[in-house]
């Protein structure tokens, strides 16, 4: 790519970035919306945390912990998705996808942009929920040590890779599959070992965990709450589990893409 | 070269023929209104002609582009307007045609912004969120946005669909005057054959996918034996009488 195409790419990334932050600028409802449910999850297990660690002693506390830490990594892997797949339906719903496609953005060019989008919704969800923790419960994630920002890291593409996913099934069934933006990823809550061993699954439902970034990531943080120690094994199966998935849901959304151009779905997508 | 060339283009959805097998071309500075009833392939063709569709059959060259392997080098050189597609709601007009002028690397992009919105009446409407204006706001918003990027070729459908009279008519007076300053090709899909008429200089008729007929608004006048464009469409639609052979 030469440096001036490479100058257009970069600006059209910026071009469809500055539409979203222009919208949050605008609606407070929309910026509170981003930290609500992180921080309404944080005050319900933060609190439940502190009754058990009151009653229970040590034991309640470490558990506590990973309660803790559980929740708000998790909430990583939900904003992030949350953010890719709820910024291609403000296109869809503000009728607005025909106008972009017919411009000279390449999809790759709107991916990007999307990514970038769901880094700024997932911090403007999670940093106040951090800030919750810290605050209320004495609770900080960052005393995990640097291996913190491997695990969002994880949890981040994880949840891109899934986004992805339901931004193909969006291309090629409408409106009708965007259900499953909020909800796809609360169902692989219980595979993802969030607040549990994979261990404590049954072994047929281990395989399936065993193949999610997400449920390595929980393990490893696990390992460093429990153990003090950084399960690096955990680690590396996490970013090549990562590097599947996101190879898998580009290769589909780029399928589907095409095939949204062949039955004609991109002159009718959200109607 | 041609503004657009297009040769035995098809598009098949399953069991049904949208377009069928249509070739014509577009010469660079002209304006072409592509006329049929619904259903009659115009929305497929300028699908395709947008790249948002890929053609079962057939090629397309947009201002020497191939639109099958090349689409974004031609996509940067010309726009669309439709009142089928809106624009963000929330954000204002300005913020609008920001976005769209990153989009389109538009270079000094707040003059051209500041320039579009003289030339179009849109100055007072910058700062207003683009789903409170009124809908002949709105189409002067599109067409600001349709020309931020100064178009070598224009795809407008129905520019003038649900304006009252005045509206439409500045609209067209302001399409006609850009047309001989910019030298900017045009192609037309419109149902308002007293636009067809006064803008275009060629006409495609298109019924069940195919061409049925082409020329000159004053040749098909002449051909049909009518006085308007309307009786013309009318005829073909409804199969009512052929054209008198020149």
């Amino acid at each position: 790519m030469s440096g001036s195409s490479s100058r257009a790419a970069a600006r059209r990334i910026w071009g469809l970035l500055y539409r979203h932050l222009a919208l949050y600028r605008r609606s407070w409802p929309r910026l509170l919306e981003l930290a609500y449910w992180p921080v309404l999850q944080m005050c319900i297990w933060g609190f439940t945390a502190s009754f058990l660690a009151t009653r229970l002693g040590n034991a309640a506390a470490i558990a506590g912990a990973t309660l803790l830490g559980g929740v708000l990594l998790w909430e990583v892997a939900l904003r992030s998705q949350m953010g890719v797949a709820i910024s291609f339906m403000e296109e869809m719903w503000s009728r607005n996808l025909g106008h972009l496609f017919v411009s000279p953005t390449r999809p790759w060019e709107l991916v990007t942009a999307l990514l970038l989008v769901s880094i700024v919704r997932m911090l403007g969800g999670v940093l106040p929920a951090l800030l919750v923790a810290w605050l209320l419960y004495a609770y900080n994630l960052f005393a995990l040590g640097p291996v913190v920002v491997l695990f969002f890291m994880n949890l981040m593409m994880f949840g891109w890779a899934v986004a992805l996913g339901v931004v193909s099934l969006i291309l090629r069934h409408g409106a009708g599959a965007e259900a499953l933006a909020w909800s796809v990823l609360f169902g692989l809550t219980p595979f993802s070992a969030v607040f549990y061993p994979i261990a404590v699954l049954p072994h047929v439902l281990q395989p399936i965990a065993l193949a999610l970034p997400s449920a390595h990531v929980f393990e490893g943080m696990r390992g460093v709450v429990l153990q003090g120690a950084v399960r690096w094994d955990q680690l590396i199966a996490a970013f090549a589990l990562n590097a599947v998935w996101m190879a898998g849901a580009a290769t589909l959304f780029g399928r589907q893409f095409r095939q949204a151009r062949l039955r004609g779905a991109l002159l009718s997508i959200g109607e | 070269m041609n503004g657009i060339r297009v040769s035995h283009l098809t598009k098949r959805y399953d069991d049904t023929l949208a377009v069928d097998d249509i070739s014509f071309t577009v010469p660079l500075g002209s304006t072409v209104g592509l006329l049929g009833g619904n259903g009659a392939g115009k929305t497929t063709t300028i699908g395709m002609l947008l790249g948002l569709l890929i053609p079962t059959a057939g090629t397309i060259e947009v201002l020497g582009h191939d639109m099958g392997r090349e689409r974004f080098p031609a996509l940067a050189r010309m726009n669309f307007s439709s009142p089928y597609v809106s624009l963000p709601q929330r954000l204002s007009v300005a913020e609008n045609l920001r976005v769209y002028g990153h989009l389109y690397d538009v270079p000094q992009l707040e003059r051209r912004i500041a320039a579009l919105a003289s030339e179009l009446e849109l100055v007072d409407l910058l700062d207003r969120p683009a789903g409170k204006l009124s809908a002949g706001q709105k189409t002067r918003v599109a067409l600001a946005k349709a020309l931020i990027n100064r178009p070598e070729l224009l795809l407008l459908d129905e520019p003038t669909a649900s304006l009252d009279p005045d509206t439409g008519d500045w609209v067209r007076t302001w399409l006609e005057r850009y047309r001989e300053e910019s030298g900017c090709t045009i192609l037309l899909a419109s149902h308002n054959m007293a636009e067809v008429e006064r803008l275009c200089s060629d006409v495609l008729m298109l019924k069940r996918g195919r061409i049925v007929d082409r020329g000159s608004p004053q040749d098909l006048l002449d051909r049909y034996g009518r006085d308007d464009m309307e009786e013309v469409f009318l005829d073909i639609a409804r199969d009512r009488r052929q054209a008198i052979p020149a």
